[in-house]
């Protein structure tokens, strides 16, 4: 059924269509209405879950270790400094392979108070071991939650899936909402093989000595791994059920382009009508739209980005002493390449700063005039 | 109104199982109170129960990877997040449809009194269904003997050292927990071992959040003989140090009084921790335990 619903809205529609049964979660603008509707409708019996009212995030996520190691499918959402107050929880969960989903608005880290898109706060939890999904749409953040679990559940390791703050949470579009039996035949129920069980005591997440943690480490490389594998075949199912395809990347025009614009989140949006733009006026751009981002997708961005003359990587997030940490990741991927294309780092739109049609055109023009990318990030819009 | 006898709890010999849940062969210090008070625990409770453990001794003790000592599900989770886990644990019990499982979370006293008070707190004003249980060491043992909010004052460790002894004397946490209007709080400690057996055979009749602080004896924290912990122990009893009571729906019950005549100062002399301990704060920590013995027998009906 297709609904007018803001990004925050098709959240709670995808925790319900994948009948979630224990919520934690904490309020923090801009991921506020997501708690709101899914109290909504935890009380008013739409959802059979329950949904805990914790203190903070940190015990939302620590809950969740409960009710995950349980063997309950167990969800939250949350942004920003609320991630971050999570952050030794979301090692932990990693660690101990639980296959819970949240989904993260992206908004700026304080200190010096900003509520609006940063993809900062997703980006310092890159080494947690959560899968990372970027989204465009609220119609690819209903959907990816249900294809979240589903990778989830498989591969035994959590994901987050991340988007705008305002720009997608509190911006309303047309969204085609699922029939609940359509996705009960995409994602059957939670059934892990060790959970916490009277009949059968285990002991779970105990001391590792150093003759076992190494390889405790690996298999949770090789299980973020093992979910590029299977992805495929997330994706193949979920279009075959529900007619929308969510590639791992998304590639637009970059058949013969020789300016690759990189970008995840909003700002995907906006390049995609500024390469159809400047692809009227003949030039040959065209966009790589970053959607996983953990695990790597090292092989597709060498194979989109690798003959490429110019690959332009904008950065909604800032490693202070670095730059922008996709420029970063995608340079390293190129690196081994013979050919490898030139990089020209980009920040821009940090702590909700519009990033118009405009910017991109100047951004993506500044590429095709120069010669040297010189490594150093540009910052895009830097008032001086 | 002092009693001078001690009402001992009477078990008949057909109610205490002989069924162990906590294994022999755990790397607890000889003497330690933490594994005796959960042996004794998991006695009470019966299969039917899942432990939560945060970062603590017991982390340790129950055994490394891939061992274990106990017969019911265990689960470690991060330090500050006993309660938080313990509730999710219960949601999830629920779902499943197994209401009658108690859910235990078993922390130290940093993991209570410290790190852990914001989780528990906020558990406890849910009142969600769980059982949380302090084993107080009154320092951060597993970590080698640094102070916490639990550490009573003129008590030496590595973080207040040499003479430098603890100033503050130990947080009030049952005051804490009983102001969250909670059904059930009660002390206990590994001296009375009749007594811990019956508080947590009695909780499993109990819906909402239970709280049990034990004091449990850390030979090498309180710088006691190992052979020494359970006698040291009672002795804090017997100086109402540690009164045992409980608290059902307000209602308070004392559950052992004091046999005999032990004061303040026998009780720190026993325990090298308290080598430095001043004349002034030993004085000050009778006066406290006589003032809180006062207003504890005044509950009582």
């Amino acid at each position: 059924m297709r609904q007018l619903l803001k990004g925050n809205y098709a959240v709670a529609e995808g925790a319900k269509l994948c009948r979630v049964k224990v919520i934690s979660a904490y309020p923090i603008t801009p991921q506020t209405t997501i708690v709101e509707r899914l109290s909504e409708i935890c009380a008013n019996g739409e959802l059979d879950a329950k949904f805990i009212k914790v203190e903070s995030e940190h015990s939302a996520m620590a809950t969740l270790v409960g009710a995950s190691s349980a063997g309950i499918r167990a969800f939250t959402a949350t942004s920003s400094n609320g991630l971050l107050l999570m952050h030794e929880v979301l090692h932990w969960v990693a660690g101990a392979r639980l296959p819970i989903v949240m989904s993260n608005v992206n908004r700026a880290v304080s200190g010096g108070w900003n509520i609006w898109a940063d993809q900062t706060d997703s980006i310092s939890q890159r080494d947690t071991g959560w899968l990372q999904i970027y989204c465009e749409s609220s119609q690819e953040v209903l959907d990816s939650v249900i294809m979240a679990y589903r990778l989830a559940e498989k591969i035994m390791m959590p994901v987050m899936l991340t988007y705008d703050a305002f720009f997608l949470s509190h911006t309303t579009e047309v969204v085609d909402v699922p029939d609940i039996e359509r996705v009960d035949e995409f994602l059957p129920p939670f059934q892990p093989e060790y959970k916490l069980d009277i009949d059968n005591p285990r002991m779970f997440g105990g001391l590792i000595s150093p003759d076992y943690f190494y390889e405790h480490r690996y298999t949770i490389h090789k299980a973020s791994l093992e979910a590029l594998e299977y992805y495929p075949e997330v994706c193949r199912e979920f279009r075959d059920i529900f007619g929308r395809e969510y590639d791992i990347t998304e590639e637009y025009r970059t058949d013969d382009a020789e300016v690759v614009v990189v970008t995840a989140g909003t700002i995907t949006s906006v390049v995609r009508i500024t390469v159809d733009k400047m692809r009227e006026a003949g030039k040959k751009i065209g966009l790589m739209k970053l959607r996983v981002f953990r695990p790597v997708p090292i092989d597709r961005w060498r194979n989109v980005l690798g003959n490429v003359a110019k690959v332009v990587v904008i950065d909604r997030n800032l490693s202070p002493g670095l730059g922008g940490v996709f420029a970063d990741e995608i340079q390293s991927a190129l690196y081994p390449l013979e050919n490898r294309p030139s990089i020209y780092p980009v920040v821009a739109g940090l702590g909700g700063r519009d990033v118009t049609p405009a910017d991109i055109e100047g951004i993506i023009n500044h590429a095709l005039s120069s010669d040297d990318p010189a490594g150093a990030p540009l910052f895009w819009g830097l008032k001086q | 109104m002092e009693r001078t006898t001690q009402r001992m709890i009477e078990i008949p010999r057909d109610v205490m199982t002989d069924e162990e849940l906590w294994q022999p062969g755990v790397l607890s210090c000889q003497g330690c109170g933490a594994s005796l008070a959960l042996k004794l625990a998991l006695k009470g409770l019966g299969r039917r129960t899942v432990v939560v453990v945060p970062a603590c001794c017991m982390s340790i003790i129950a055994g490394p990877y891939p061992y274990s000592a106990s017969q019911v599900p265990f689960l470690h989770v991060p330090f500050e997040t006993a309660a938080a886990g313990a509730s999710g644990v219960r949601a999830a019990l629920d779902i499943r449809g197994e209401e009658d499982v108690v859910v235990m979370a078993w922390a130290g006293d940093g993991g209570t009194f410290d790190i852990g008070l914001q989780a528990l707190s906020g558990a406890a004003e849910r009142n969600d269904d769980i059982l949380y249980v302090c084993y107080d060491n009154e320092a951060y043992m597993n970590t080698g003997i640094q102070r916490s909010g639990a550490t009573p004052a003129g008590a030496w460790t590595t973080t207040t050292p040499g003479e430098a002894v603890k100033e503050e004397p130990k947080k009030d946490i049952e005051k804490i927990m009983l102001s969250h209007g909670i059904p059930y709080m009660a002390t206990a400690s590994v001296a009375y071992p009749a007594d811990i057996y019956t508080k947590f055979r009695k909780i499993r009749s109990i819906k909402g959040t239970k709280f049990i602080h034990i004091l449990s004896p850390c030979p090498p924290g309180w710088q006691i003989d190992s052979a020494d912990s359970i006698r040291v122990s009672r002795m804090a009893t017997q100086a109402k140090v540690f009164p045992i009571y409980e608290v059902e729906d307000g209602r308070y019950t004392i559950n052992v009084y004091p046999e005999r005549e032990v004061t303040v100062k026998d009780y720190v002399k026993a325990q090298g921790r308290f080598r430095y301990i001043t004349d002034d704060v030993v004085n000050a920590a009778q006066e406290l335990a006589d003032r809180k013995w006062e207003e504890l027998t005044g509950m009582v009906e």
